[in-house]
């Protein structure tokens, strides 16, 4: 359609498109983020405003709410116990998986292919399959309700997706480099440390971003593991407060929506990055 | 490590090389020994890097479901040891799970969703993706729009729908206002209904993942292809479907791949959305809620583990039989087609 335009079309690559195409955009994207407004500005509604009317505009609009959440110390330490928890699970991700996809890809030894299928295996199946003996096994080692029951765990679900993603990398940075940092006296480990990682590091952002995203959303394993009350995280806090606030619609969805924000903004600043890491899995 | 520490089999090589210094000389022995001492340092470094991956892989994914295997064969409370062999009573016996309808529900449920996510989002992610693949303006706005869903928790969204759902609530008053008002029901409580809400929900979440996967397959399709196609006369529609959607074949398998996969294990969403009631009467359990709910809550340990058996191997199964006869054709391909 665009290419009757007469003007030579390199010179504007983001023209204005048909009518039809932001049509069907906007009404994609009004599905998409539809609800998650509809939440936010319930926050800013009182109970009575949303079961009179449940579809208004907040009139007048109401900011305790969102304050009362906010003051609620439940809420900061769920938030604090899903950083700690998302973000050691990332780290040790990211350590124990690059070290496995270095080996991997970057050393000839009998054997190396079937450790990589052995890795494979577990995207065979969904991690929850193992849930139930998973507890019973972190329950046995003392695991159960700590942050480490749920981030030791997490970082084995994640292993194998992240040294599928990292070893095609790493085979393809070219054997010259490695060739050349043995003849300047770095063997193996040196030419890792010293040139493989800091030339991998957008891949490892990559790993990163997914394993703290999946990690940070989790449910299942920490509703499992994590019975304190203190330790529990924010997608946690959000059942709870929701059953133990079920009266208080306004509450529940103004709750609800400082739960989603970090991941929002998170998501925000990193998409470029989310989208060209699931490329690169669908490359491998 | 040790240097000096002589190998019998690199010494017996280094005899055994005719250019090499004679037998027995200093210089031989240096040779062999560092030879050796780098072979071996070599396996220390494979064994001490790729070891903590695979120990905590094993023990945490793979023992685990040893475990279920073996614990699945008794009827057990979870403390001590399990003593009352049932054998494979608690699969088919007469309190077996193939034998509660609760349970064949769930995996009807399963079906549904997986049957129902692979027929709706990827051809709802497909056209949305070819849609914003097109360059226009403020593009980017729109895809960062479209991923939100992807981003929130399941348990987010499945809290934030059944608030939309909950009856009298804005759903309904929706489609009162557009003239739709007949078609409302207890969204969350009519037995019939409730695993289609779930679906939708499940639709709604889902369908950005795709479209991710969908964007990245089509940066990957050259646009002098495209190009070419358009000069000679096709038009957007002819690109799409003789050049663009046949590129994108690899990336629809995967994604079908982890759909499958994915739907299989559903958890969140219908633990949060639904009630447990509607949960317990089989209208909207899966096979991971039902597992938690005997197994975790109601400490049947043996008859929850004997679910995630089943859980277990029908993905292994599934996912095996579709690597063979689905994915196997794109891994050949990628392998011939590799440039070096």
């Amino acid at each position: 359609m665009a290419a009757t335009s007469l003007l030579p079309r390199r010179r504007h690559p983001l023209h204005w498109s048909s009518p039809l195409t932001y049509v069907l955009a906007i009404a994609v994207a009004a599905v998409s983020i539809g609800p998650v407004v509809y939440v936010i500005l319930g926050g800013f509604r009182t109970t009575g405003q949303i079961a009179v009317d449940p579809a208004g505009l907040p009139h007048p609009w109401v900011w305790s709410t969102y304050s009362n959440v906010l003051q609620n110390s439940k809420f900061w330490y769920q938030l604090r116990n899903s950083g700690i928890i998302a973000g050691s699970t990332t780290i040790g991700v990211v350590v124990l998986g690059v070290l496995a996809a270095f080996v991997l890809a970057r050393y000839t030894f009998r054997g190396r292919e079937a450790i990589y299928t052995y890795f494979t295996i577990g995207l065979l199946f969904p991690a929850a399959a193992g849930i139930l003996p998973l507890y019973l096994l972190l329950r046995d080692l003392n695991l159960a309700d700590s942050y480490l029951g749920v981030i030791i765990p997490q970082v084995a679900f994640q292993l194998p997706l992240t040294i599928v993603i990292l070893r095609p990398f790493l085979a393809a940075v070219p054997g010259e480099l490695e060739d050349a940092a043995a003849v300047d006296g770095a063997n193996r480990l040196g030419f890792f440390w010293r040139i493989l990682l800091p030339l991998s590091r957008p891949v490892l952002v990559t790993v990163a971003v997914l394993a703290f995203v999946a990690s940070w959303n989790s449910f299942l394993l920490p509703l499992l593991v994590l019975q304190s009350d203190s330790l529990q995280t924010l997608p946690l806090g959000v059942q709870n407060f929701s059953a133990e606030h079920s009266q208080d619609t306004a509450g529940i969805l103004a709750f609800t929506s400082l739960a989603m924000l970090p991941a929002l903004l998170f998501f925000s600043v990193a998409e470029r990055k989310i989208v060209n890491s699931l490329q690169g899995a669908v490359k491998g | 490590m040790t240097t000096t520490e002589p190998s019998v089999g690199n010494a017996g090589r280094a005899t055994a090389r005719p250019a090499g210094p004679r037998p027995g000389s200093p210089l031989a022995a240096i040779r062999s020994s560092t030879r050796a001492a780098r072979t071996r340092r070599k396996w220390y470094e494979i064994i001490g890097l790729t070891a903590p991956a695979a120990i905590v892989f094993t023990m945490f994914v793979l023992a685990p479901m040893g475990f279920a295997v073996y614990y699945s064969l008794y009827r057990w409370n979870g403390y001590g040891w399990p003593t009352e062999f049932k054998g494979l009573s608690n699969y088919f016996g007469e309190l077996g799970a193939f034998r509660d309808p609760i349970f064949l529900d769930a995996l009807r449920n399963n079906a549904i969703i997986i049957v129902g996510s692979l027929l709706v989002q990827g051809p709802l992610a497909l056209g949305i993706a070819l849609l914003l693949n097109r360059k226009f303006r403020f593009r980017s706005v729109f895809r960062l729009l479209v991923f939100v869903p992807y981003v929130i928790a399941e348990v987010t969204v499945g809290i934030m729908w059944s608030l939309i759902l909950l009856g009298g609530s804005v759903t309904d008053t929706f489609l009162n206002a557009i003239g739709l008002g007949g078609l409302v029901t207890g969204w969350l409580a009519n037995l019939d209904v409730v695993i289609w809400t779930m679906l939708f929900i499940l639709t709604w979440k889902y369908t950005g993942f795709a479209l991710i996967l969908f964007l990245a397959g089509l940066s990957n399709v050259p646009t002098e292809l495209t190009e070419a196609a358009a000069l000679d006369g096709a038009s957007w529609w002819q690109i799409q479907w003789r050049i663009t959607i046949p590129l994108l074949g690899p990336t629809i398998r995967i994604w079908m791949f982890l759909s499958m996969i994915g739907s299989l294990q559903v958890f969140d969403v219908i633990w949060v959305a639904a009630s447990p009631a509607v949960r317990s009467l089989g209208a909207s359990n899966s096979m991971a809620t039902y597992m938690v709910d005997h197994g975790f809550n109601e400490r049947q340990w043996g008859y929850g583990n004997a679910v995630a058996v089943i859980l277990f191997t029908i993905s292994f199964v599934a996912a095996l039989l579709f690597q063979r006869f689905v994915l196997r054709r794109d891994v050949d391909d990628a392998r011939t087609g590799r440039v070096n």
